[in-house]
């Protein structure tokens, strides 16, 4: 009794301190994930049936609308070719450095319910994959979480509506910055830090700022729907609903960014330490 | 109750790792906060039943996967589930001579202290907001305690009726 509770608490203790008990749950981890496995099964195999017994009327319907939305996507793309190679000529100018591409992985939700109070999900790709903890998590629409922690075979990912989660936005009309905060809600966020007289209305798209250096700059985020001013408090009430569906989606994607951004001129080796100060 | 030597180790494992699996199983929202500790409520019949089986080792044990399961602090659970076990292994001669009644107020106390006991290190870890529906797994975990009786000792007899 004494030594199991010794144990625990030793155990309990080292992980507040938030020391090397990685390879202990990594460990334990592979005993226990085949049962999350195993509880998503039956969505997994309802999910399989359904794709399969479909009509090969409806088939022919969804691959229409598919080819249609290729199709505009693939127009938009090209417009978005050139902005980009504009975008680069003008950071050029500037002597600016453009940040490279990102690289993604599709994976997969397992449905099982981790804690009640806590926005927490768990996917199908752990550390076998590559993920590793803090890296971004998006859906087609916007952003939609980060990993939280990597175990091999499977990762538990915080959405941005977890009360624990903050993530650094800013209002993409006219770039003010400001923090996102979860509520506990799966439709809502909360922007607590902005003041009464701050220029944001309802309606506006708020994308991540990239600061903080966890999630890249310019996905969307979520969109202001309210906007209140109190006169009597400091800061303003402002809410936002995600713009990721959280709570339909069952594909995510893990991004990797490439942090380290390549200068597009190269400098001069006596330039290399004070880059900022040509801007 | 004589102790039955020859119910088998896999039994036990496999209720057991029955109980984890209801414990992540998906609900809706409203259900998820009713969901009981099974893994709790099966130790807690393993060690009235069997104390010679199951003892405050495998719940130690069992509480770490638990923790690894939901994600949780490593050893929360297992402290929670090796104190109880204590509690029950303590007391098993009376309590197997109680009445369901009796039993399932010993239950209900048993998950108050366990709940009790994960909100107080929750708590040291962060300071929390305390929901009231906090409380409600205790509540539907000693409603449930009759079903997993009868279920588990259906599992520990169904042999020897053979």
């Amino acid at each position: 009794m004494l030594v199991a509770v010794v144990a625990s608490i030793a155990l309990l203790v080292t992980e507040h301190q938030n020391s090397q008990l990685g390879g202990v749950r990594t460990t334990l981890s592979i005993f226990v994930d085949p049962l999350k496995y195993l509880v998503s099964l039956p969505n997994t195999v309802l999910d399989h049936l359904s794709d399969s017994v479909v009509t090969y009327q409806a088939l022919k319907t969804e691959n229409d609308r598919l080819r249609e939305e290729q199709l505009v996507h693939q127009t938009r793309m090209l417009k978005f070719a050139a902005l980009e190679k504009e975008n680069i000529r003008l950071r050029a100018l500037l002597e600016n450095s453009f940040k490279l591409g990102e690289q993604v992985l599709v994976a997969e939700l397992l449905s099982v319910n981790m804690a009640p109070y806590e926005h927490i999900v768990v996917v199908n790709k752990g550390t076998r994959f590559g993920v590793h903890p803090q890296q971004p998590v998006l859906d087609a629409n916007g952003v939609v979480g980060q990993v939280f922690r990597a175990l091999p075979f499977t990762s538990e990912i915080m959405l941005i509506t977890d009360p624990n989660h903050a993530i650094p936005v800013q209002v993409n009309r006219n770039g003010l910055l400001t923090i996102a905060v979860g509520s506990g809600q799966l439709n809502r966020l909360i922007l607590p830090f902005l003041p009464s007289n701050a220029d944001i209305r309802p309606g506006d798209l708020l994308i991540t700022s990239g600061l903080g250096g966890t999630f890249p700059q310019g996905y969307p985020v979520a969109v202001v729907d309210e906007f209140t001013a109190q006169p009597n408090k400091a800061f303003a009430t402002i809410t936002a609903t995600p713009k990721a569906s959280l709570d339909r989606n069952r594909e995510l994607m893990i991004v990797w960014s490439k942090s380290v951004p390549v200068p597009l001129i190269a400098k001069p080796e006596s330039e290399e330490g004070t880059p900022d100060a040509v801007k | 109750m004589p102790l039955n030597n020859t119910i088998g180790f896999f039994r036990i494992l496999l209720t057991l790792i029955l109980a984890m699996c209801l414990r992540i199983v998906p609900l809706s929202d409203d259900l998820a906060l009713l969901n009981p500790d099974w893994v709790l409520l099966v130790l807690i019949y393993w060690s009235l039943y069997l104390p010679d089986r199951v003892g405050i080792f495998h719940a130690w044990i069992f509480g770490l996967f638990t923790d690894v399961l939901l994600g949780r602090m490593l050893g929360q659970y297992a402290l929670a589930y090796s104190i109880i076990i204590f509690v029950c292994l303590k007391f098993h001669k009376r309590l197997r001579q109680f009445p369901l009644l009796q039993q399932g107020l010993f239950i209900f106390f048993c998950l108050l202290l366990s709940q009790l006991l994960l909100f107080f290190i929750k708590n040291l870890q962060h300071p929390a907001q305390l929901h009231a529906s906090f409380w409600l797994p205790v509540f539907t975990g000693t409603l449930i305690w009759p079903f997993v009786y009868g279920v588990l000792s259906f599992v520990s007899l169904f042999r020897r009726i053979k």
